[in-house]
């Protein structure tokens, strides 16, 4: 049936045509709607699961590859870091049943905070790679990619871009989707068990190996050249490939090659393709991988090629491409005609900024509040997260001093501690980034005695990558209700000695009970527990009366979208405010109520 | 047919699904069609474009610059910002009402919009409508995203009949908003018809 559908859920429905047995992941942008497109159709058989984290994810499905099942891993870039641990052991170790790991990049970036570059990954741990440049592609390619990764043994990463998992083609997807059968685990601890020996033997196996893949891939079906022979040729992989294709239509001229598979290079494949070929453009995002490639090549065949890309300054090495940029400057390699170019707009007006920010009503507005009130004038550092709730920072609240990685702010703020004992440290972090990887943070602070106060800021989902469940939601993608992991419970096992949980939207007892924390010694915890607005809808509004001063304080101080001046007077925009009533706690002459 | 929709606004206004019907209704035309969206943290209040690209000859998701048909603007700054993929002789149809940025009561710049509209019409052709007057009878300015599909059906640059239109806002839009929806789009469509 042909279906108008995401990137990402083109790789779904490929996974699901491949016959996947096992589904998981944690969420990330922009990587999350692979897993919740298999949760919406029909996938009768196959387990499918948000793991805690990308490294829970991948190893669960290490333990389901070895009895033959095919499994899919999704995650976006910086998961792939998480899950690195696992990954680069089973790259010694292998698979039996097809292993895809799909790991979004994010060109930009757009969602992210790095332009990391899953193809050096797959380089460092010896393991195939596919490159998709369309979600119709992608479709396809993810079927392939199964077929590689059990004819090889090995697991195999899949690498879209945000352009490929957030675009939409129509995809001709197959019927008759079925979990594949698979022989179950046998036991041969000479397989599965790493030891010294084993990756040095295999290591020189997958070496050995990677060489044959990359014949293999000299025939790949994705790995295309276009156009006549030429002096100067266009190579490119992703959706650059897609950019290209669109400028180079006008010039059938051109030898124009798509390198789908960066690694294991397709060497014979590039060898045939750029023969007579004296000048080569690269064009990628992220690192120059494809173009060190080349270069590799060159010197290892003593090709007279030059190459550009990247590394001589053509090519941007940050941001994402675009059709406009690449025909740029592919009409300057190739001395073609430069795209037309548009109005001139010099003399735009200044355009409004508009930041992003914490939604009105948002419950984590309030508990930055809360902390920044009872800790008005003294020495306190606010160590942030990965979640909404990094947009703690912007003004008028600015309660993100830091921000690093996943569950990176409960221990950076014991660093903090162990160097500045006078400083308050407090550390922000969501409940799904609690469960991921702030446990191990919490059970290092407790264990090497730092001074901190925890914040988990519990808005019962896991928000910003698009409301997933997690171990604390009592859901799960199997559509079964479980019993939640209570993370005040969780805390106290650990040693935790003061645990408070509080409405953040009641100001006063979050005042007090930050206040409470700051006054001990030891780990503290506040759990702020509030439902986000995007999920738990209401119909109440807040009101000014008639009371108001327009001293404006509601607007300075926690900067709600829904407050806003109308020819100077401070107004509710009723379409925003969902009633929470932080306003209503803020003026100081009561002249806020519920509508 | 070979077409470049691009649709802009600030998160929230509903431009998503307004791309996902015009994406639809081209296919229902036999067209090929790709797009892309704005996903993610910038969804909060940030600006948010979507591609919708129809036809052959285009390979990849996002509109080259100076490349679209038309650009349905659900905000006047917002058509200002994505003026430069609009095509030489390429329509605006953008919102009267302007969205002051969330940092604005904060610090007041006096962002109103008219600037914008005055700069879009010395640029280009413009058709500006008011989002508010338009959903007025409707009760909520929320079914915009529809209107705006109206009024670009109405000025029959669009290249989608309107009827083709109306049986894909049938198709994605839960029953009990239906109606109003459909209000909402042939109240569009008998603006941009004049």
């Amino acid at each position: 049936m042909k279906e108008y559908v995401m990137g990402n859920a083109a790789i779904a429905l490929g996974a699901l045509a491949a016959g996947v047995n096992l589904v998981s992941g944690y969420p990330g942008t922009p990587s999350s709607e692979i897993i919740e497109t298999i949760a919406k159709h029909p996938h009768e058989g196959v387990h499918l699961e948000w793991s805690v984290n990308e490294k829970a994810a991948l190893e669960v499905a290490a333990g389901a590859a070895y009895t033959g099942a095919r499994t899919l891993v999704t995650m976006k870039q910086v998961g792939l870091n998480v899950a690195s641990d696992p990954l680069m052991s089973l790259a010694y170790v292998g698979v039996k049943g097809g292993m895809v790991i799909v790991s979004a990049d994010d060109p930009g970036p757009i969602s992210s905070q790095t332009e990391q570059d899953t193809r050096r990954f797959a380089d460092f741990a010896r393991i195939p790679v596919f490159d998709p440049a369309s979600p119709e592609e992608a479709y396809e390619m993810i079927q392939d990619a199964f077929e590689y990764s059990e004819k090889y043994r090995t697991p195999v990463l899949f690498r879209p871009t945000t352009r490929v998992c957030h675009a939409y083609a129509s995809v001709e997807a197959a019927d008759n989707m079925q979990p594949k059968a698979y022989e179950g685990f046998v036991k041969d601890s000479g397989k599965w068990v790493i030891f010294p020996r084993l990756s040095f033997a295999n290591h020189a196996m997958i070496e050995g190996r990677n060489v044959q893949i990359g014949e293999d891939f000299s025939s790949y079906r994705f790995n295309t050249v276009e156009g006549q022979s030429s002096k100067k040729a266009v190579i490119a992989s992703g959706v650059s490939y897609s950019y290209a294709r669109e400028y180079l239509k006008d010039f059938p001229q051109i030898k124009f090659i798509r390198v789908a598979t960066a690694y294991p290079l397709p060497e014979s494949f590039l060898l045939k393709a750029l023969e007579g070929v004296e000048e080569v453009l690269c064009l990628e995002e992220l690192s120059p991988y494809l173009e060190e490639g080349l270069l590799k090549l060159a010197g290892k065949h003593h090709l007279e090629l030059k190459v550009s890309g990247k590394l001589d300054g053509v090519m941007p090495h940050s941001g994402e491409n675009n059709a406009t940029q690449t025909a740029k400057i592919l009409s300057a390699f190739l001395g073609t005609k430069p795209p037309q170019p548009g109005a001139d707009l010099s003399d735009m007006p200044r355009l409004p900024v508009r930041p992003p920010v914490l939604c009105a009503g948002c419950p984590h507005r309030a508990s930055f509040y809360a902390v920044k009130q009872a800790m008005k004038g003294k020495k306190s550092n606010f160590c942030g997260d990965i979640g909404c709730y990094t947009l703690g920072n912007a003004m008028p609240l600015d309660m993100v001093d830091t921000c690093l990685c996943m569950g990176a702010g409960i221990t950076m703020a014991q660093g903090l501690y162990w160097m500045d004992k006078e400083a308050v440290n407090f550390a922000f972090a969501g409940d799904s980034t609690f469960f991921a990887s702030g446990l191990t943070g919490v059970v290092n602070a407790v264990y090497n005695e730092a001074d901190m106060i925890l914040c988990i800021l519990d808005n019962s989902t896991t928000a910003m990558t698009g409301h997933q469940p997690h171990p604390g939601t009592g859901r799960n993608m199997m559509g079964n209700v479980v019993d939640k992991v209570d993370i005040a419970k969780v805390l106290e096992g650990i040693g935790v000695k003061k645990i408070l949980t509080v409405d953040p939207l009641d100001l006063k007892a979050s005042v007090e009970a930050v206040e409470e924390c700051s006054k001990m010694k030891g780990v503290k915890a506040i759990i702020f527990r509030s439902p986000c607005i995007a999920i738990a809808k209401t119909d109440k509004k807040c009101r000014i009366s008639e009371k108001c001063i327009t001293c404006k304080k509601c607007i300075s101080q926690i900067g709600c979208p829904a407050l806003i001046t109308v020819n100077g007077n401070v107004t509710i925009d009723e379409g925003l405010c969902t009633g929470c009533g932080l306003c209503s706690q803020v003026c100081p002459v009561n002249a806020i109520g519920e509508a | 047919m070979e077409k470049d929709i691009m649709i802009c606004g600030v998160g929230g206004q509903g431009t998503v699904l307004a791309s996902k019907i015009i994406a639809a209704a081209a296919m229902q035309m036999g067209e090929t069609v790709h797009s892309a969206e704005t996903i993610g943290m910038a969804q909060r209040g940030g600006p948010v474009t979507s591609h919708v690209r129809i036809g052959e000859r285009a390979y990849s998701p996002l509109i080259p610059l100076g490349n679209a048909d038309m650009l349905l603007a659900f905000e006047p700054a917002e058509a200002v910002r994505n003026l430069q993929y609009l095509k030489k002789d390429g329509l605006v149809i953008v919102n009267r009402v302007a969205t002051k940025p969330v940092t604005e009561s904060l610090q007041e710049t006096g962002y109103d919009g008219k600037e914008m509209l005055a700069y879009l019409q010395q640029k280009c052709d413009c058709l500006i409508v008011d989002a508010n007057d338009l959903c007025r009878t409707l009760g909520s300015v929320r079914y915009f995203n529809i209107a705006i599909l109206g009024v670009a059906a109405g000025t029959q640059r669009l290249g989608i009949e309107a009827e083709t239109i109306l049986k894909e806002i049938e198709n994605r839009v839960p029953a009990r908003f239906l109606e109003k929806n459909k209000a909402a789009f042939l109240a569009g469509l008998q603006l941009g018809k004049n």
